[in-house]
């Protein structure tokens, strides 16, 4: 077999693509020292990703310098089916023996496997266990009651004095700290100001809503301080709560749900009842 | 040598190289959009590669855990087991973090992958009969794709998935009668629930892959049994696709797109932070991260969510509340309209014919100005979504800047899908090269037709292009050995394309090359075009090739003879120890 000496561009091109795949086994290899000197997530992307740069630098040249591109044609049949192909295949489908032409046993059948589809539905339920309240139910119900002592995230009681001039408290229902429709806010607002009395009544001005947007469910942590004002990080609702809390911006619909409270014996602030209403975004049956 | 040993040994058991000649020498064409589709199949290896490794680590559990280990203001602390994995996992587990950021990157190039993939199939026309299939698959898997998407980044149980969860769950819950039934059986209970996490992971990493799997091996196979479409052009006709061959040219240059999508991917997960979810800080049912975005690819639904009206209603006393409208009905409506729209237009067009060769975006300039809408009101959305960024860049009070892009999100769409109509427009008709040499002319000629997106559909442009008639073109074909090959050569001789397969006879050659170009003369040429010269790698292949062989026969030379040395010692020793025994029986009997 003679040896045929290439042209130099294809030379060039071989050189090009050894010192891609070189460059792409060092980087291969650089991963490898980088792991083994304890990982820095830089080094290790920048290594890996010199080795798969390389092999891609590597592949590419070589397709596109050292193998016929283009050039080539392939002839396309079409999805025409041939007639007699066709018609063969329908009348085996259509044959008087034929499954197909039993109407009376097929509606049987479809009813059949209609049933077995619906009944294979029912176990879904299961995916709501029958010991956890019901949507709606649950929807609607939160921790608050009557007696239901506020607590502080840290799970301490909070007296009328805990909750300064003009700022926001979280409050949580004691003993639900993490429960999802529970947390609510204290502030403290001059009575003076209220344009509409919060719907839970206040304490000398101290007011408690449920921190849930009532577009989303996002809880409302940005408070908007002297204005009296709370806006909601996710979808930028705002409310006014010196108007009880009523949206006054942004895609929120309802006002936050106020929170009924009172001084108990015991000097802590506790509810006097549930939410006015569901807390956070709406649903089909809330009332 | 080798792999021709070894193909043959694979084929005299399989009889594969029938199906195989077939396959390797399939045509693609030559234009960079077609590799859209593989940039999204190459990010889907790469999610499923760095997704099995992080499996080893991550905790699908919301059961409290003490977290120790490097991140030091969270040691100590108790948080869920999915959280405190995936901080050690970030941290503790070495390697860790870059697959997990990779893998996180990689989710966002799969979906805009995806994406383009989609536009380049809508404003060419690639949708078309026979194509319809794809397009229905091609559509579910973007749904999975932003599906399993949103499921991957809520499952760390972060504050900040956890508030774009808590967002889903009240869109779901949204959906008048069902809603709230929807929204408890899937988490099992109210939000936040205890076996939420185990439901997102297992259909993230069971369920929804599974299914892509699926549909992509669907979609692949039915674009190899349609061949691919392609864009028109000389030799180009509807029976025939013109490009390059599956072997060696697209294997090479596919394989460099894998390594290309993984190099940049593992750059980007090295170097770019993405998601630290230990900045975040668990998720709390009370806290918030302001600013709260989410990952790209949702969030048009919410930014519809931040710009629609606060409008809630009631339906016989039942309430509809604000997330229904812009979240579940505008998804819904967004995915329908995807669904429907092949045989939307073809309603509109009556083109029942098969479509082969793509329309350039220009033929249709109603598709193509519903189309660039429709991008323009997403892309707004999307912007919507950073509104507070925005605002906070740009100075300026956020409502203001939500005023105006509720207006842009209805205007702008409408002005970018009337300017695109237009110049698809006046390109089609006049002779303007491209957007750039457009001139005042082209765009008056059809400025006094009325415009409207529902004028061009039933127009020239919404019929297929015809291939242009090729005069003086023809088909060479020649035997060589017991093959016969053919090509087709173009009137001036500028363009000439090689049949991909040899064929057996003359007929075979003859139907193949009438398939592909009907109605051209056909001659037979006595010899071959020149061969291509062996180039420097086969060459060098060969030699290597030739040293590797002699080398393993030395070796096996080698081998075999300290086999038969030690053969020879063992024989040898097992005589001296047959002769031991006898001699010991023997003693034994005296």
């Amino acid at each position: 077999m003679s040896i045929r000496r290439p042209p130099p561009a294809e030379r060039a091109a071989s050189r090009r693509i050894v010192a891609a795949f070189l460059t792409g086994a060092a980087g291969a290899v650089g991963f490898a020292v980088t792991y083994v000197l304890g990982g820095d997530t830089r080094w290790e992307g920048v290594t890996l990703s010199v080795a798969f740069a390389g092999l891609a630098v590597g592949l590419s040249q070589w397709g596109r310098h050292l193998v016929p591109t283009g050039g080539y044609v392939e002839e396309h049949e079409g999805f025409a089916p041939p007639p007699f192909e066709q018609t063969m295949t329908t009348r085996a489908l259509t044959a008087p023996d034929s499954p197909v032409r039993r109407r009376g046993l097929l509606a049987a059948l479809g009813l059949a496997l209609t049933a077995l589809g619906a009944a294979a539905l029912f176990p879904l339920r299961s995916l709501l266990p029958f010991d956890r309240v019901r949507p709606v139910r649950a929807r609607t119900d939160t921790p608050w009651g009557p007696g239901v002592r506020l607590v502080d995230a840290g799970g301490r009681p909070l007296r009328p004095q805990d909750v300064p001039a003009d700022t926001m408290v979280g409050v949580f229902p004691e003993g639900h700290v993490d429960a999802g429709d529970g947390p609510a806010f204290a502030v403290r607002l001059e009575p003076g100001r209220f344009s509409r009395q919060p719907s839970g009544g206040h304490l000398d001005g101290l007011a408690v809503w449920s921190l849930l947007c009532t577009h989303a469910g996002c809880p409302v942590r940005l408070y908007l301080r002297g204005t009296g004002r709370l806006l909601c990080p996710c979808h930028q609702s705002s409310f006014d709560l010196l108007a009880d809390a009523r949206p006054v911006a942004g895609p929120a619909a309802r006002p936050l749900p106020g929170l009924p409270i009172e001084v108990g014996p015991d000097g802590f602030l506790r509810a006097a009842g549930d939410f006015t209403g569901p807390p956070g975004a709406g649903f089909w049956s809330r009332p | 040598m080798i792999t021709d040993r070894l193909a043959r040994a694979l084929d005299d058991r399989l009889r594969l190289s029938p199906i195989a000649r077939r396959a390797l020498a399939k045509v693609f064409p030559d234009h960079w959009s077609f590799m859209l589709g593989e940039l999204a199949l190459y990010s889907f290896v790469a999610l499923v590669l760095t997704g099995v490794y992080l499996t080893f680590f991550f905790e699908a559990s919301s059961a409290d855990r003490v977290y120790h280990g490097d991140y030091a203001p969270l040691d100590g602390a108790t948080t869920s087991a999915a959280y405190a994995s995936t901080v050690r996992l970030s941290w503790d587990v070495r390697a860790g973090l870059l697959i997990r950021q990779t893998h996180h990157w990689a989710a966002l190039v799969f979906a805009a992958a995806i994406l383009l993939h989609l536009s380049r199939i809508f404003f060419t026309g690639a949708f078309r009969k026979p194509r319809e299939l794809n397009w229905l698959i091609g559509v579910t898997m973007l749904a999975l794709a932003l599906a399993n998407g949103f499921t991957g980044y809520s499952m760390p149980d972060d504050l900040l998935s956890g508030l774009g969860l808590r967002i889903i769950v009240s869109v779901v819950e949204s959906i008048p009668l069902v809603g709230a039934w929807l929204a408890s059986l899937a988490l099992g209970g109210e939000f936040p629930s205890d076996v939420m996490i185990p439901r997102l992971y297992v259909s993230h990493v069971l369920l929804v892959p599974a299914v892509l799997v699926v549909l992509i091996s669907l979609h692949l196979g039915i674009l190899v049994r349609q061949k691919h479409s392609q864009f028109p052009g000389p030799g180009r006709t509807e029976h025939n696709v013109v490009g390059s061959r599956l072997w060696p040219s697209y294997t090479l240059r596919s394989l460099a797109l894998f390594a290309w999508v993984l190099a940049v991917l593992f750059a980007l997960g090295g170097l770019v932070q993405i998601n630290p979810v230990w900045m975040y800080g668990p998720f709390q049912p009370a806290q918030a991260t302001s600013p709260a975005q989410p990952d790209w690819y949702v969030a048009w639904g919410d930014g519809a969510l931040r710009l629609f009206p606060p409008w809630e209603f009631r339906i016989a006393g039942h309430l509809v509340p604000a997330p229904f409208l812009p979240g579940v009905v505008l998804g819904g409506v967004t995915f329908l309209a995807l669904y429907a729209w092949p045989f939307a237009e073809r309603l509109r067009t009556k083109d029942r014919r098969q479509h082969h060769l793509l329309d350039r975006p220009r033929d249709h300039p109603a598709r193509t100005g519903i189309g660039v809408a429709a991008l323009t009101f997403y892309a707004v959305l999307v912007v919507a979504a950073g509104d507070d960024i925005l605002a906070r860049l740009l100075r300026l009070p956020v409502y203001d800047l939500l005023s105006v892009l509720r207006v842009l999100v209805l205007v702008l769409p409408v002005l970018a899908g009337l300017l695109a109509f237009l110049l698809a427009r006046a390109l089609r008709r006049g002779d303007a090269a491209g957007v750039g040499a457009l001139t005042r002319a082209d765009l008056r000629r059809c400025a006094p037709r009325p415009a409207g997106p529902s004028e061009g559909g039933d127009g020239p442009g919404g019929q297929e292009t015809p291939a242009v008639d090729r005069p003086g073109g023809r088909i060479e074909m020649w035997p060589e050995g017991d093959a016969w090959h053919w090509r087709y050569r173009d009137d001036a001789g500028r363009l000439v394309v090689t049949g991909n397969r040899a064929v057996l006879s003359r007929q075979e050659a003859d139907s193949a090359a009438r398939l592909a170009y009907p109605g051209v003369d056909r001659i037979v040429v006595p010899g071959p075009p020149p061969a291509a010269p062996a180039g420097p790698i086969r060459t060098a292949l060969r030699r290597w090739g030739r040293a590797m062989a002699a080398g393993s026969l030395l070796l096996a030379a080698i081998v075999d003879r300290r086999r038969d040395r030690r053969r020879q010692e063992r024989e040898r020793a097992d005589d001296t120890a047959q002769a031991e025994d006898a001699g010991s029986t023997g003693d034994g009997r005296t």
